[in-house]
């Protein structure tokens, strides 16, 4: 659904200041997927993401959503802005509204709806971010910082597109702040089928939640694959200045130790199965001798 | 359009205009201005062009460069040009408009002003674009300082304009991305009529004032948590000193003085002058 061909950016062309934040990225990304994009600081994912819903149009290469060019020049905006929601990093920075509800209407407005559409997008999107309808007619600048974070999700989410992006939207959350935003996410994607891509810096997050992970080095794309695939390359990701999640290093020490164990496991869940697993057939042998 | 501002914008290469004291580089731009409003006759200018050109040469900042700094000030420029041409009183009839009528005193008037316009912020873009900020800030708060006898805060000012100008670029950046945020969801800054263009700015300038006075405010904790004090007895890391280039410069440009009040005087080259 999302195709990325021989996709180039550079960053202030024709000055001294001049730098390639992408090289050549192809990318294929599927319908009702959850993609994980990871890389160090500086490694272009923001830059990527941007390209996404023609923010930034690449100095060279194409990007085809839905059978649509939306490096063309002639590309309807709105529309393409529509189909791909982007929350940003640091999304609450972007509020402005006097209140919460008129804040999250700003984005189903723009896209000419009516006021009943709105209204209904409005409570709609709230209800899966998790805000209280006692909190619509707050000023957005009143309420704490995970809510602020809420609120502007719920302002992309209103907009109801088809392929959510978002940019490090755990970033300065506490871990219940994190797993609650983290499921909220994961929940959309279940129940509307929504084509989610996560950029984040926690492998953690990114091996619970995504089906697919990108890894990006550099500007350009360094693996793609299934998440088990992926963290099967610990030494180059290593080489890249990233880790793999802490339990996959732990099955990585077991098999190094001799134990005949899944070294691809990422979640704490399928690495308790596997050592319970690991205990039942070492019983069994005892047994048997 | 953000693009365009290169306003207090510094180009790192290394040139021998690059490596004059502060100091003497915000004089010598100031000798220049003043200068320029000396220059009466079409020689005087062909001087300053030259000696201009030279210059931008000799900093190794691109031509295209300096005049993207020009293209924000176009408007005020034609502007400036066709009042001048239309309003000034003359002798020399060229044609008439309707009721307006445009003489050759007119045209030289308007033309020395584009010039004198163009030389200006030519100068001053050169000023900014060879000297590091700070370096500026630095040479601003030394010549200031003779002037603190009689009261005048010469640290704090400079402490406030190193501020601002340290700024700048992080707004810019900042206004970028809450410009993008907002189109993500649907803003349109481009289309629709002038009113409702300036509505669309709403919703940029409000996160952007939010945000300013959020990084003032912890700006000036953190600042405060260093215990900055002001300017007593500071002492500072890099001095200002002079060299022999320095000299060479301030040499240079009292040849191009020397050289405008010779084209004024004789009147030999009066009569270029229309
Ligand atoms: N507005 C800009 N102007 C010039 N260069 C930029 C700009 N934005 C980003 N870059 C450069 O492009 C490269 C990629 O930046 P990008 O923001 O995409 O990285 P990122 O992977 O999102 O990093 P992070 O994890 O820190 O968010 C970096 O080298 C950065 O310096
Ligand atoms: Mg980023």
């Amino acid at each position: 659904m999302i195709d990325l061909k021989h996709v180039s950016y550079v960053y202030q062309t024709g000055t001294p200041f001049e730098s390639a934040a992408l090289n050549d990225v192809n990318l294929h990304i599927d319908k009702n997927t959850f993609t994980g994009l990871i890389g160090h600081t500086g490694s272009g994912k923001s830059t990527l993401i941007q390209h996404l819903n023609a923010l930034l149009k690449p100095t060279s290469g194409q990007i085809i959503i839905d059978g649509t060019d939306i490096t063309d020049p002639n590309v309807n905006l709105r529309e393409v802005r529509k189909k791909v929601g982007l929350v940003f990093q640091y999304p609450e920075h972007q509020l402005f509204e006097e209140t919460v509800y008129k804040d999250i209407a700003f984005g189903p407005r723009n896209l000419g709806l009516t006021e009943d559409e709105i209204k209904e997008r409005v409570y709609e999107a709230i209800e899966i971010v998790g805000i209280d309808e006692s909190q619509l007619e707050r000023s957005p600048f009143d309420i704490s910082g995970g809510q602020k974070r809420r609120v502007a999700i719920a302002g992309v989410l209103a907009m109801k597109p088809s392929v959510l992006v978002l940019d490090e939207p755990t970033a300065g959350l506490d871990p219940a702040g994190r797993d609650e935003i983290l499921d909220k996410i994961r929940g959309l994607h279940q129940r509307f089928d929504m084509t989610v891509i996560l950029v984040s810096h926690s492998m953690e997050d990114v091996a619970r939640i995504a089906d697919h992970i990108i890894v990006m080095d550099h500007g350009r794309v360094a693996f793609y694959d299934s998440v088990n695939e992926v963290f099967s390359h610990a030494q180059e990701l290593r080489q890249i200045g990233l880790n793999v999640p802490q339990v996959t290093e732990i099955m990585r020490g077991l098999k190094k130790k001799g134990y005949p164990v899944d070294i691809r496991i990422h979640t704490v869940e399928a690495a308790k199965a596997e050592i319970l697993r690991l205990f039942q057939e070492k019983k069994l042998g005892e047994r048997q001798c | 359009m953000l693009k365009d501002i290169t306003l207090g914008q510094y180009y790192p290469v290394k040139s021998p205009l690059h490596k004059l004291d502060p100091r003497v580089k915000i004089l010598l731009v100031f000798a220049f201005i003043i200068l320029l409003f000396f220059v009466q006759n079409f020689v005087g200018y062909a001087v300053f062009a030259l000696f201009t050109g030279i210059v931008i040469k000799l900093s190794r900042v691109p031509m295209k460069f300096m005049l993207k700094g020009l293209k924000p000030l176009f408007f005020i420029m034609i502007f400036t040009a066709v009042l001048n041409l239309f309003m000034v009183q003359g002798e020399h009839v060229m044609f008439r408009i309707w009721k307006l009528t445009a003489t050759y005193e007119g045209l030289r008037t308007a033309v020395f002003m584009i010039l004198r316009l163009v030389f200006l912020i030519m100068g001053t873009s050169l000023l900014t674009l060879t000297t590091t900020p700070l370096a500026l800030t630095d040479g601003i708060e030394s010549l200031l300082r003779p002037f603190r006898k009689i009261g005048l805060p010469a640290h704090e000012l400079a402490m406030m304009m190193s501020i601002a100008i340290r700024f700048i670029p992080t707004l810019l950046e900042e206004t970028n991305k809450i410009m993008q945020a907002q189109a993500a969801r649907g803003s349109d800054f481009e289309t629709g009529s002038l009113i409702k263009r300036a509505k669309a700015l709403i919703p940029i300038l409000i996160p952007l004032f939010v945000s300013a006075f959020r990084r003032a405010d912890e700006l000036a904790v953190a600042m405060e948590c260093r215990c900055y004090n002001g300017g007593e007895n500071r002492t500072r890391m890099r001095e200002l000193k002079m060299h022999a280039n320095d000299a060479v410069a301030s040499v240079i440009v009292a040849a191009l003085i020397g050289t405008i009040i010779f084209t004024n005087l004789f009147p030999l080259f009066s009569q270029f002058a229309l």
